[in-house]
């Protein structure tokens, strides 16, 4: 299977701290994967380095899209790198309060659409059709996230698992090959994890998206997952389906502690 | 309700004024005959009126108390009394109709200083349209939007000065001038938000008008410009009395533009994109949003109009130096925003009309005139604080999807 997102060597220090160091990550094409480790670990500012929101130090981040050539992140704005096909979600819901739902999927569509200052005064029929289309596929993907019940109400009036949702939505609506989850489940109960759990799944199969995901629950993990990557003080532990990294004695350290009597 | 509470406090709220004031309101002592003159008759006034205007206040306190539980407990959508009133057609109609005919008739029916009055105010109208861009939409917060109205004014009366360029001319290039100097200002505060925007912005405004002031080879210096021609008519000699009417009605049309221009925009593309930028900047850029566009396209569109009122401006009063354009002016528009209701275009025309005219109506009570202006906007502040006519947005609204019926619930 081809690679869609390469990254190699990625280090990022603040200052004397050294958050990442020389981090190697592949997702492939239609692939799960999962990055966990402990808290602090280094997995949200990894995100952070990919999308284009920090410049890390060294390393090199490779974007393969299905047609064209790879695409160098390094350097490039967040909104060039969501241009390019890689949306991500935020771990602390960052979506747009006072807009409604219908309207955060809207924004999720700006990237692919060019309509200017002049198209927005004169509203020419090309504008118009345009502005028509961007509700229907933005609704439709809502349809698709489930999610149609609210699409008139403000964003910041959702259920906290229907606002996780849409920010989902809102990335997909951007129409990445590849979308970064920070953390979809947390703070969800058994029933929306099971859910989300249903949704990844399918967004991969139908969207033909591949998924890097940052999670702590490992249930979710482990049944998501093909593969799964450990990060720990910045550095790669591990690397492996899900079976290896439950019994890799690195993994377990790094959870659980050391015994000291051995 | 009112309870013998209530009563309790605004009496010891108005012995402790009573008390207060005692030494300053009561006691007079004449140091020349050497006597001590108790006017207790005042003190009773003092006493009268803190308690009257201590209950109103703790009214009102309550009255709005109790507003926000109703807002809270109960789930019907409490639309305010103008956007319900606007989108009813009996009311909307006929107050359409009265407002076109009042705005036709204004000039002819009220004496020149009105009109002119009027004028000032419909400027405005104008440039807090603009400035509702920057600070309404896109969430940043200009205090040195008079730059782009000084850049206008002069460019209109530097340009006459020199080429002879007519007001006609003048007024797309000072709103293109405008523009250029939102760009201009635009790149260095792009990392800024909030404060620190506040702040480099306000230094932008100063140092435009430093400039003008001190630079008086190119600007004419604090003496100003005279003599700036009013806007032509095809050439028509035109008096004083319909000159004035003309550029009333010159500014009408402008405003309309303006209306027209500005609702267009914020139900646009880029319109989400400001509102999207204000609410959270971080997660608008991740969704592909450009922020470097996004903000200069909010800070030149807003100059732009900025620019075209500071051409009028120059028009209208015919001179113009440098103290026209000090930040008591930005404040004012600023003001005008804040208190009409930001990111609400209603709103802002109706904190235009009332910043502009109160003023000028309380010159009767010229020495409390800025007294009364601070209260108001005080307790506006208080009661009010999302503006006279908050911002009922336009959102948009999901209707169905093609000829298929509404479709609601999952």
């Amino acid at each position: 299977m081809k690679a869609v997102l390469e990254v190699s060597q990625l280090t990022m220090d603040f200052g004397g701290l050294r958050a990442l160091d020389h981090i190697d990550l592949e997702v492939r094409e239609g692939e799960i994967v999962a990055l966990i480790g402990p808290n602090g670990a280094g997995k949200t500012t990894f995100f952070n380095c990919i999308t284009g929101i920090y410049t890390p130090t060294d390393g090199n981040m490779q974007l393969m899209p299905a047609e064209g050539a790879p695409v160098r992140l390094n350097g490039l704005k967040p909104n060039k790198v969501t241009e390019n096909g890689m949306a991500r979600t935020f771990q602390n819901i960052r979506l747009f309060q006072n807009m409604t739902v219908l309207e955060n999927v809207m924004i999720g569509r700006h990237c692919r659409l060019h309509s200017g200052i002049p198209g927005a005064v004169f509203r020419p029929p090309a504008n118009r059709r345009e502005e028509k289309q961007i509700v229907e596929d933005s609704y439709r993907m809502l349809e698709k996230i489930g999610l149609t019940g609210y699409v008139n109400e403000f964003a910041k009036n959702l259920p906290y698992g229907a606002q996780r949702r849409l920010e989902i939505a809102r990335a997909l609506a951007t129409e990445p090959f590849i979308l970064l989850l920070d953390e979809p489940a947390a703070g969800m109960n058994a029933q929306e994890t099971k859910e989300l759990d249903d949704l990844i799944v399918r967004i991969r199969d139908q969207e033909q998206v591949s998924i890097l995901l940052i999670e702590h629950d490992m249930k979710l993990v482990m049944s998501l997952s093909d593969r799964i990557y450990v990060v720990d003080y910045g550095k790669r532990i591990a690397e492996g389906n899900p079976e290896a990294i439950k019994n890799d004695p690195a993994v377990i350290k790094a959870y659980l502690g050391e015994e000291i009597d051995a | 309700m009112m309870t013998l509470q209530e009563i309790k406090k605004s009496l010891f709220t108005s012995l402790w004024f009573m008390f207060l004031t005692f030494p300053i309101m009561v006691i007079k002592v004449n140091t020349i005959e050497k006597t001590i003159e108790w006017r207790w008759e005042r003190m009773a006034a003092v006493g009268l009126g803190a308690f009257v205007l201590s209950f109103v206040w703790r009214y009102l306190i309550q009255r709005k108390e109790a507003g926000k539980k109703r807002a809270e407990v109960g789930s019907e959508d409490k639309v305010p009394l103008i956007p319900r009133l606007m989108s009813d057609r009996r009311f909307y109609m006929p107050g359409l109709m009265a407002t076109i005919v009042m705005v036709v008739a204004f000039p002819f029916v009220f004496s020149l200083y009105q009109t002119n009055v009027m004028i000032t105010a419909l400027i405005y109208v104008v440039v807090g349209l603009g400035l509702n861009i920057v600070v309404g939409l896109a969430g940043l917060l200009d205090l040195g939007y008079v730059a782009f109205y000084a850049v206008g004014a002069y460019s209109y009366a530097l340009l006459n000065v020199h080429y002879g360029v007519t007001f006609w001319m003048a007024l797309p290039i000072g709103a293109a001038l405008a523009f250029l100097f939102g760009i201009l200002l635009g790149f260095p505060v792009l990392r800024l938000r909030g404060d620190y925007l506040a702040i480099v912005t306000l230094g932008f405004g100063e140092i435009i008008r430093l400039v003008l002031e001190n630079w008086n080879e190119f600007s004419f210096g604090p003496s100003g410009i005279a003599n700036i021609p009013k806007p032509g008519l095809f050439g028509l000699d035109l008096s004083l009395q319909q000159s004035t009417t003309f550029i009333y009605f010159l500014m009408i049309g402008l405003a309309l533009m303006t209306i027209f221009v500005v609702r267009r925009l914020q139900d646009s593309r880029i319109g989400r994109a400001w509102i999207a930028l204000r609410e959270d900047e971080v997660a608008c850029q991740a969704m592909g949003i450009d922020k470097t566009r996004t903000k200069l396209s909010a800070f030149a569109l807003g100059a732009t109009w900025a620019g075209m009122g500071g051409v009028v401006f120059a028009a209208k009063t015919t001179f113009i130096n440098p103290t026209s354009f000090t930040i008591w002016e930005s404040i004012i528009i600023l003001c005008v925003v804040v208190l009409g209701g930001m990111g609400s275009i209603l709103g802002v025309i109706v904190g235009a009309l009332i910043l502009i005219l109160l003023p000028e109506y309380l010159r009767a009570f010229s020495e409390f005139r800025m007294l009364i202006f601070g209260v108001i906007l005080v307790m506006m502040m208080v009661f009010r604080p999302g503006g006279i006519i908050s911002d009922v947005r336009r959102t948009y609204k999901f209707e169905g999807l093609g000829n298929k019926a509404e479709n609601r619930g999952e």
